[in-house]
């Protein structure tokens, strides 16, 4: 089927087969690899992007379900100077993360949580990132991370 | 992992998508927030050939004060029930629970209806909707009907839907007790409840303590004979025939339903 997702600010359109993956038509088709497949099976979140603005794990959504919607990953945080995010940049300045695999799934939802909740305690950062695992286990620095992007945006 | 191929189509109105359905019998699934279906279909447990995508339909998402009951429509996602402040105050029990669901990822997409529908033994929500003594409605090619909470779960994964029959609305009496709790055991966050209970007044329902969920009978009528929490947990596991999995003996099961239903009973006395 015909699916046109508008990623990161700019419409992508392409012939698909009905059953394609989001997360294979962003990878694949857009190009944008920095959303990682991990379990495959909606549990790690390393495919987390946001669809209209909430964090969904895109290997368990059909690109068609993405139609004519609008969804950021990665690539689109930072803006067009190149100038970080606020969660890569702290997600950098706290070291929030070690091989880096599950780092763009973690910011994602990170920067979901802050726009559902500007003002998150510790206990509700770890809530939050339930359903991101990281395999090197550096769980610690990604929650000081996500508390200093908080802090940063004026939240704390 | 891929799905098998299938024919997507997308339905403007209830009454188109079960128009759809019926066309292609027992090969066509209705598809809503999809993390049931799309698992089991990249696992190729469920190979339908085509899916109906009710993911966007306005009519089947809303969450409404009817006066006597609260209506809940099958398309809600589990983090629009869990930030609901109507069912924060009238129905506590259901914004609570949606809010354990999973992870926040999957409760932007999984819906109620989706959950009650695919019937996993191990979901929350079953057990939710037995505990408050919900009516479940459904539309299929010969109308609309009810359904009584009670009798909607009928085995493993099966429901008294009739194939092409949409769930399409949840209809949940404003309860008269007010003391609720939910309880569940897992071993890490995002895992199904090994064992789980939901409590609305006098009514305690099971998760995973048998093929369905199932109310603890027992432990309802030693409530109604006036059973202090503790004497009445234990009876939590009668009558239940729990699976034995990698996460739990039988007996493990029963136990953890025992410590659990106490703990709910006195949350919902406290609540009370």
């Amino acid at each position: 089927m015909n699916v046109t997702v508008t990623v990161n600010g700019s419409q992508v359109e392409a012939e698909v087969p009905d059953r394609t993956l989001l997360v294979h038509f962003l990878r694949d088709v857009a190009g944008l690899t920095a959303t990682n497949i991990g379990c495959d099976t909606s549990s790690c979140g390393a495919c987390t992007v946001l669809l209209d603005g909430r964090s969904v794990k895109s290997c368990t959504m059909l690109a068609a379900q993405a139609d004519g919607r609008s969804v950021v990953t990665l690539e689109g945080l930072a803006d067009g100077d190149g100038e970080l995010h606020a969660v890569q940049r702290a997600f950098r300045a706290e070291h929030g993360l070690q091989c880096g695999f599950c780092t763009p799934g973690m910011v994602m939802a990170a920067v979901s949580l802050l726009s559902e909740n500007p003002d998150p305690s510790e206990a509700e950062v770890r809530t939050a990132l339930e359903g991101n695992l990281c395999r090197c286990t550096g769980y610690h620095n990604i929650v000081r991370a996500v508390l200093a992007a908080a802090g940063e945006r004026g939240g704390r | 992992m891929i799905p098998a191929p299938f024919t997507y189509k997308r339905a403007s109105s209830v009454d188109e998508a079960v128009d759809l359905v019926a066309r292609d019998g027992e090969d066509a699934k209705f598809l809503a927030g999809g993390h049931s279906l799309l698992p089991l279909m990249k696992l190729r447990l469920a190979v339908p050939q085509t899916l109906v995508d009710i993911g966007r339909l306005g009519e089947l998402s809303y969450i409404r004060d009817e006066g006597d009951h609260i209506a809940v429509g099958a398309a809600t996602t589990h983090g629009e029930l869990a930030s609901s402040g109507l069912l924060g105050r009238d129905l506590p029990l259901l914004a609570h629970a949606a809010g354990q669901v999973g992870d926040p990822q999957v409760r932007h997409c999984g819906t109620i209806g989706g959950s009650l529908a695919h019937a996993d033994p191990a979901a929350d929500l079953p057990a939710v909707v037995l505990a408050l003594d919900a009516t479940l409605v459904a539309r299929g090619p010969a109308g609309s009907r009810e359904i009584a909470a009670a009798d909607f779960f009928r085995g493993l994964f099966e429901t008294a839907l009739e194939p092409g029959e949409l769930l399409t609305e949840i209809r949940i009496g404003k309860p008269a007790a007010p003391g609720w709790a939910f309880q569940k055991f897992t071993k890490r966050a995002i895992d199904w409840a090994i064992v789980g209970v939901a409590v609305q007044g006098g009514r305690v329902a099971l998760v995973n303590m048998d093929q369905t969920p199932v109310r603890a009978v027992a432990v309802e009528s030693a409530l109604a004979d006036g059973a202090a929490p503790a004497e009445a947990a234990a009876h939590a596991a009668a009558g239940t025939s729990p699976s034995e999995d990698l996460n739990a003996t039988r007996a493990y099961r029963e136990h953890l339903a025992r410590v659990l239903v106490r703990r709910a009973l006195e949350a919902a006395q406290a609540a009370g």
